[in-house]
């Protein structure tokens, strides 16, 4: 029937309609033929040596120019500064305390964040129920809400009268120390989680059904076989958790109260003294800064070299006692903690601000909205920024970075030289981003004072991102066996070939959950942002300016300005997933 | 006694049944092989048997304890992984010990097990070596430890020699079942190496597609084999179509194709049906020149390949079907390729199948 209908649509054809459809075939032969000339000329200098390693080189010098030496110069530069703080006590003081703060807070909160990581993830890997795959999808939501959003909704959720708190009468936890790790807590969690779970779903169950099969019960199993062989993987959760938390300023300016850590520190200091005494200003800032990045590199390097040797805490082996905790009823009440946990700690929290978010839709706050009066032009103005920096940020970082992740993935320089590289690629993501941002701000200011606002914010952000876009994509290309890629060669393909055709299509999933992961880190950051611009407000920036009262704003308003921040990023990650959706597993 | 019975066991992975209605019986302190091609549902069997995964319907026993509820650390069995599954973050020892250790065993006890099960294995100058610093071979011996120290009286080996080299593998799977044999223990190996299983079983089990289709010694299958499958997996055979011309108990006359007439045994093929019948390729008489006989087939020797201590004819028939002949290579002198000769076999060696419904190259086909 269908062939039938097809051909006498063929026969009825105008010859108007078939010249134009000729020309159509031209075009298109014509496009082909230039793309294909445009793929050959790429073949043929993909092939030549110098092209190849200009190619390297490149993107060598862009990472140390560009990212790497600039926050590093810019300190130095201002190193003198510091002496404002030295004569200041008090101030001397101050700084100290709140970087002590940062990294207590991220200490305490990454292994927390490890310790309710872990259940979760063993339940959405080994559970059997098909509700999984919700609570699967359940726990990377924190993740998508830009944390300034986040920060607003745990203050409403925690302190607020609508939340929690009204139950109790009063606000039941008050802005400081508490609400910091709580907020801490909750935007790990899902990387945490996803880290862990990612581990656990590569690794070689036979192990653990071998150590079951000898005669473990359940938790014995996983405590003796599964835990240690996996101890990348929870190290690597840490070093997440400890580096995000020990970055985020925009939220925890918000939750913080009279509490500092470093970044509140920095962030009070601009506010304090960057109009009235710039001196102190600088001082102050440069001293943190530098306490900070000194002290979170030590940790690092004390990780990754402890770390292959820390022995989990327990050797012994208590078959009796661990036994109980194996069976229905440990086990239910272990998945029943881990469920409270993450939905009254995590997902609630995260999401409250959905509440006066719809409480604005039904009081005319969302058509004042639309209509771009009062605080809005500004509003719809950071959107525009945020998400255009965002896919700015986003496509330069894999433009730079791909070379950068192909040098590190196959070890172009040597197995050393790229074990070094790959080291100080990641060095940005262990600086806290706010004093990766003041100094960046030092070096370009002094070096080319007329520097436009937008260009220093997209450097910072770059910076930033750098080692995610990097680390995902090599992580990528490593997975590909060289034997792919050895296997086209000998086919005749020439190296961009390969890539074209082998690498890139094996591996463009991994490269497109690295760039969500770049654009939804870009659209967050607040503490970057805020040191290196004034005049420019990311949506984020606006939002802390607006709970902080800088700009007065209505707790509605504040609300759906969240609201609306949270929405759109779900709308991008959901538009992403359909597009990736059960796809990229080979 | 540690027996092991299955019973109406059924497993679907999804969509696919990965073993349906499974009987099956298995003696204690036997050397059981489960052998079949890969994707037969053998190795499905043996982590039910193992409790590794929990079956759809049906019972598992072993001893008189039905255990489908039972978790499998407490089935007390042992259980060999194909790649061993040795813990990589624990010494020989350590991996030894284990059992012992998660069981609640005396420590003095568990060490005096470690020993004497290393001391079995011969692997007890290897004490503090990690599991990557092992050959093929000594991880082999010492997954087969650590299961025997955690006290197995049943061990079950998952293709426990598929990773290693030919030659390594010949010499351990006797030493695994002396081993079994030495200790008492019941043993069941999964392999698709219908070689091995012949060589160290007590008694096989044949596979195919979720299955039991025979079960018996290895002498059992290769010369009563029930079906053209297990005649066509177990050892080789000869396959001639043809139809039952006349009928007299256990005694068939196959007319093959070009009118030959010969005898053969078979049950469940009635006359006037059409038949395949499969023989030995090491059965045959061959002799120079065209002779009457029973049972006599005539040809030309189209191949000859030597093998080492076999040299292979291809023979191709007058009726235009090829056969196989094997012959020791140095004990007689060869015939050379376009010789014509007549091929004859004793009746009792070959056997008589029903044609089947799918097709010959589908019912044979792994």
């Amino acid at each position: 029937m269908k062939t039938k209908a097809s051909e006498t649509e063929r026969v009825s054809r105008k010859p108007e309609e078939e010249t134009s459809i000729i020309r159509h075939k031209a075009d298109g032969v014509k496009r082909r033929l230039f793309r294909r000339k445009f793929t050959d000329t790429l073949n043929a200098l993909s092939s030549k040596k110098t092209v190849k390693y200009a190619t390297y080189l490149a993107a060598v010098i862009v990472f140390f120019a560009l990212i790497l030496l600039p926050p590093i110069i810019g300190i130095v530069i201002k190193w003198s500064t510091t002496q404002q703080v030295l004569e200041q006590p008090a101030l001397m003081g101050r700084a100290l305390n709140a970087v002590a703060n940062s990294f207590v807070v991220a200490l305490l909160v990454s292994a927390l964040d490890v310790l309710a990581g872990i259940p979760m993830a063993w339940l959405i890997t080994r559970g059997k129920s098909k509700w999984l795959s919700v609570l699967d999808t359940l726990a990377d939501l924190p993740f998508v809400v830009p944390t300034a959003a986040l920060g607003y909704s745990l203050l409403l959720f925690w302190n607020g009268p609508q939340g929690i708190s009204g139950l109790f009468g009063g606000s039941l936890i008050s802005t400081g120390w508490l609400l910091v790790m709580l907020l801490h807590f909750t935007f790990s969690y899902p990387v945490v989680v996803r880290v862990l779970v990612g581990a656990l779903l590569d690794y070689k169950m036979e192990y653990e059904q071998a150590s079951r099969t000898l005669g473990a019960a359940p938790f014995i199993a996983f405590r003796t076989v599964t835990s240690p062989i996996l101890k990348p993987s929870l190290i690597a959760a840490f070093i997440l958790s400890f580096a995000r938390s020990l970055s985020e300023t925009g939220a925890t300016f918000i939750v913080a109260g009279a509490f500092e850590n470093g970044p509140v520190f920095i962030q009070n200091m601009k506010n304090e003294f960057s109009g009235s005494a710039p001196a102190t200003y600088e001082g102050a800032t440069v001293f943190a800064s530098v306490i900070l990045i000194i002290i979170s590199c030590t940790i690092f390097a004390l990780i990754r070299i402890l770390g292959p040797r820390l022995k989990l805490p327990f050797k012994g082996i208590w078959p009796v006692a661990e036994r109980k905790l194996s069976y229905s009823k440990a086990a239910f009440s272990r998945n029943s903690v881990t469920l409270i946990v993450f939905v009254a700690i995590v997902l609630i929290p995260a999401l409250f601000v959905a509440l006066p978010a719809f409480q604005a839709v039904f009081t005319g706050t969302l058509s004042a909205a639309f209509s771009g009066s009062g605080v809005w032009s500004d509003y719809w103005q950071s959107l525009l920024l945020s998400y255009g920096l965002g896919a700015i940020v986003t496509l330069l970082g894999f433009i730079i970075g791909l070379p950068m992740a192909i040098l590190i993935a196959r070890k172009k320089l040597g197995k050393s030289l790229s074990a070094l590289l790959d080291i100080l690629v990641n060095i940005p993501l262990i600086v806290p981003s706010i004093a990766l941002g003041v100094s960046l701000k030092f070096f370009w200011k002094e070096s080319f004072p007329f520097m436009p606002e937008l260009l220093l914010l997209i450097f910072a952000h770059l910076a930033i991102t750098y080692p995610y876009i990097v680390k995902s994509m090599s992580a990528a290309f490593e997975r590909i066996s060289i034997d792919m890629e050895e296997a086209a060669r000998t086919l005749g393909a020439k190296p961009f070939s390969v890539f074209r055709t082998i690498i890139f299509p094996l591996s463009k999933y991994s490269i497109l959950s690295g760039a969500i992961m770049v654009f939804t880190r870009s659209v967050s950051e607040t503490g970057a942002t805020v040191a290196v611009a004034t005049s420019l407000r990311t949506a984020p920036v606006v939002i802390v300016d607006w709970v902080k009262g800088t700009v007065p704003a209505t707790s509605l308003e504040i609300g759906l300005g969240c609201g609306l921040l949270v929405l759109l990023s779900f709308l991008i990650l959901f538009l992403l997933r359909l597009v990736t959706r059960g796809k990229g597993k080979y | 006694m540690p027996d092991v019975r299955v019973v109406n066991l059924t497993k679907k992975f999804g969509e696919i049944t990965a073993l349906e209605n499974v009987n099956l019986h298995i003696r204690d302190k036997e050397y059981f092989a489960l052998l079949g091609p890969s994707g037969c549902g053998k190795t499905t069997l043996l982590r039910l048997i193992a409790g590794l995964i929990e079956p759809d319907s049906g019972e598992i026993y072993i001893g008189d304890k039905r255990v489908d509820d039972v978790p499998p650390e407490d089935r007390d069995i042992g259980f060999v992984f194909q790649t061993f599954a040795l813990f990589p973050h624990m010494t020989v020892w350590e991996n030894v010990l284990y059992g012992p250790k998660v069981k609640n065993f005396d420590l003095k006890e568990a060490e005096t097990i470690g020993n004497e099960v290393l001391e079995l294995v011969k692997l007890h100058e290897r004490l503090d070596a990690f599991p990557n610093e092992l050959s093929g071979g000594m991880m082999q011996r010492i997954a087969v430890a650590r299961a025997l120290a955690a006290g197995a009286k049943i061990l079950l080996l998952d293709e426990p020699l598929g990773q290693l080299d030919a030659k390594v593998r010949n010499e351990i799977r006797y030493e695994m079942r002396k081993m079994a044999k030495d200790l008492n223990l019941t043993a069941i190996h999964v392999t698709h190496d219908q070689s091995e299983a012949m060589s160290i079983s007590d008694r096989i089990a044949v596979m195919k597609k979720g299955k039991i289709v025979q079960v018996g010694t290895p002498q059992e299958l290769y010369m009563h084999p029930g079906s053209l499958f297990v005649a066509h997996f177990i050892g080789e055979s000869n396959f001639l179509e043809g139809s039952v011309a006349d009928r007299s108990d256990e005694d068939l006359e196959i007319e093959l194709r070009g009118g030959i007439k010969v005898h053969a045994i078979g049950e469940g093929v009635g006359k006037g049906e059409r038949a395949v019948l499969a023989i030995r390729p090491e059965i045959f008489t061959v002799e120079r020149g065209v002779h009457k006989s029973e049972n006599a087939l005539i040809g030309k020797i189209e191949k000859i390949t030597f093998e080492g201590t076999l040299v292979r004819y291809v023979i191709r028939l007058e009726s235009q079907d090829s056969v196989v002949v094997v012959k020791p290579s140095l004990a007689e002198t060869w015939i050379a390729v376009g010789t014509k000769v007549t091929l004859s076999f004793a009746s009792e060696k070959a056997h008589v199948f029903a044609y089947p419904e799918a097709g010959l190259m589908a019912e044979t086909s792994v």
